[in-house]
């Protein structure tokens, strides 16, 4: 890992990286440091570097962090801050690692942010199913406050900004950040309405209010201290920096790794023995989810590509949260499918019906594919349901053999949120490629056992 | 019990004191309340209304949209397998069905002695970790079916020091202290805040000059 740059990961083997010592003493910059250096420049300053510095956020949408803060309207107060903790997406593991490992840089990238917007309060919400990560917060929440980083009068100056860990309590669909917001409130993790589509113009208690996503913010504290220009050296033009990638499934190596934005290929994740390792057993790779359970699939012909945003959207997928899962050829596609959309059938908010009714018809159609009791009509009546949640041609990788191109990402929604257009995903990608799986289960079950025979 | 004890009454209240609208805490007060009790009790949600002001449908309407939540008894130890994608890859089912095995009960139940409670859950964030589990969600990673034997013996034979009973959350808890607070309170109260204002003019200046 020595070859790769670490702005994030730089402590994750420093056993005691989560207290105030540990922090200011290891890594790769001066834990506060950043904080320091912010302080310096006035706060219209430091939006302008992290604007220049095109830091995208991390979370699933690659939205540029210093463009939403931007979206503040300016002169209505107050301003708020919350920090999406919520990591739900099936394949999704670096946020926990980062809350865990070194919660003084989630910190110190609060209130970097805090500072650059002049937000009022900090909400930092942690998904209530990562009780350790909570804990670590909470203890070095504590710390900071104690040393004078957090609260009135920070680091001895005026700045003064309060930060409150929030807990969540288990529902995917907060994630989003409208409902994150609605959460955060008291009520049901429902998302709202659109427009206004971003919570910068109208947020929490309606007022303006940024949310920013761990890992997003937990480069902040690095790109203050080595500056803008320094990070954009790293990765590609349109993708700098580092992300965090979660590479799970069927490689030797599963981990969390850090490598450069925009330039890094899938091959090199699977296959470099510093990632992945390859496939296990010398399998062969079937298909690959390249960010989340939300993403469309990706095969053996797009392991070549970077991870890079614009390039990836084009090619029919997306990066999102940095969640990739590896699928070998033993791998059953109907079963695949059908697990991904089971997790959007069951974590639909049911605000929208096409998304509430559609998943669970999805889950059930597939369902009994599997069980052998489907029927013929059965793969059109699925892409009819998915057409109802996600109108048109839905986002899926090219199909070379089949002479089939690409459809570029993003899907069309009938719904307020991307959960129920996600559910999509996983059968478009699925069909498309593997349909003659789903109808070999559709025409040939496997026999049920018989304990008498015919006739007797 | 039911209603918050004293002590965690004066907890809720310096939970309720850090949100800007008191109607915030639901959540974090629900989680109190569980941890008290090992469940959300109606009388807890009653009280947790009156302490932020919302009619206590409210609060269960909050509650029950929220899978932690539990408003039955369940059991000292909820056991949550993933079998979401990536520990579905690696044998999360076989690991659940395992489980459901030993403790003789299908997902979704309790033991009859109260120890255990089964579920199948979403993605726990542990995926490059599969198959994983979580018991009152502390992660469990890798685990194998001897693993899994091993850990119900030892929670068995009286726990494991790392796992609280169910509804504890979070063994250490964020504290600010009085003369801490910069600034909390309503959302109409709040003005531009003075620091902010101050430097982002002393720049304009100076960039003027």
């Amino acid at each position: 890992m020595s070859d790769t740059p670490r702005i994030v990961s730089s402590r994750w083997d420093v056993a005691d990286a989560h207290t105030l010592e540990g922090y200011r003493r290891s890594g790769s910059y001066t834990g506060y440091a950043g904080l320091e250096a912010a302080l310096a420049k006035p706060p219209s300053e430091v939006l302008t570097e992290v604007r220049d510095a095109v830091l995208l956020g991390r979370g699933g949408a690659g939205f540029p962090a210093g463009m939403k803060w931007g979206f503040c309207p300016p002169g209505v107060w107050p301003r708020y801050i919350v920090v999406n903790g919520d990591e739900s997406e099936p394949g999704t593991y670096k946020d926990r690692v980062l809350m865990e490992r070194d919660p003084h840089q989630l910190i110190e990238g609060c209130l970097i942010a805090a500072y650059a917007i002049g937000a009022a309060q900090v909400f930092l919400y942690v998904r209530g199913e990562m009780a350790h990560a909570q804990e670590r917060i909470a203890a070095a929440l504590n710390e900071a406050y104690a040393a004078g980083l957090c609260g009135r009068n920070i680091a001895g100056t005026d700045f003064s900004v309060d930060i409150v860990l929030h807990w969540g309590a288990g529902a995917y669909i907060v994630g989003e950040e409208t409902a994150l917001i609605e959460s955060l409130e008291g009520n049901r993790g429902m998302p709202r309405l659109k427009p206004p589509y971003f919570p910068a113009a109208k947020g929490l208690y309606m007022k303006p209010t940024v949310v920013n996503n761990v890992e997003t913010l937990s480069n902040l504290p690095w790109l203050m201290v080595h500056g803008a220009e320094a990070y954009k050296e790293i990765g590609s033009e349109a993708s700098p920096g580092t992300r965090l990638v979660a590479v799970s499934g069927h490689v030797n190596r599963p981990g969390v790794f850090e490598v450069p934005q925009g330039t890094t290929t899938y091959r090199e994740l699977f296959y470099d023995d510093r990632y992945g390792a390859g496939i296990r057993h010398g399998n062969e790779l079937k298909m690959f989810i390249p960010g989340g359970a939300s993403a469309p699939w990706f095969f053996p012909e797009q392991v070549d590509l970077p991870l890079e945003g614009r390039t990836v959207g084009a090619a029919g997928s997306m990066l999102g949260s940095g969640a990739i899962v590896v699928m070998d050829h033993t791998t059953d596609a109907v079963k695949a499918c059908l697990r991904v959309v089971r997790f959007f059938a069951r974590e639909s908010c049911g605000k929208c019906s096409p998304c509430r009714e559609g998943t669970s018809w999805e889950e059930k159609i597939l369902q009994r594919i599997l069980d052998g009791a489907g029927r013929p009509s059965d793969i059109d009546l699925l892409l009819d349901v998915a057409d109802n949640i996600s109108p048109g041609p839905y986002p899926v990788a090219a199909h070379p053999e089949a002479g089939l191109d690409a459809v570029p990402f993003p899907p069309r929604q009938t719904t307020i949120c991307p959960l129920g257009p996600s559910s999509v995903a996983p059968i478009t990608s699925a069909i498309r490629r593997f349909r003659h799986e789903f109808e070999a289960k559709i025409t040939r079950r496997d026999p049920i056992p018989l304990n008498v025979g015919v006739g007797q | 019990m039911a209603r918050f004890t004293p002590e965690n009454e004066a907890l809720a209240r310096e939970i309720i004191g850090r949100y800007p609208r008191p109607k915030s805490a639901t959540i974090p007060l629900c989680h109190l309340a569980q941890e008290q009790d090992g469940h959300l009790t109606d009388e807890a949600m009653a009280h947790i209304a009156e302490l932020v002001g919302v009619t206590s449908a409210e609060v269960l309407g909050t509650a029950s949209f929220y899978e932690m939540f539990k408003r039955q008894p369940v059991g000292r130890y909820v056991i949550n397998v993933c079998t979401n994608i990536s520990c579905q890859l690696l044998g999360g089912e076989e690991l659940l069905a395992h489980a459901e095995e030993t403790l003789g009960i299908t997902s979704g139940s309790t033991t009859a002695d109260g120890l255990f409670t089964l579920e199948d859950v979403e993605c726990i964030a542990a995926c490059t970790e599969a198959p994983a589990c979580q018991v009152n969600y502390r992660y469990q990673h890798q685990v194998t079916t001897e693993d899994f034997d091993r850990l119900i013996a030892d929670l068995r034979a009286g726990g494991r020091p790392e796992i609280p009973a169910h509804g504890t959350l979070g063994a250490v808890r964020q504290h600010i202290a009085a003369d801490q607070v910069a600034n909390i309170g309503p959302p109409e109260t709040q003005v531009e805040p003075a620091w902010f204002a101050r430097r982002n003019a002393e720049a304009a200046a100076g960039g003027a000059s």
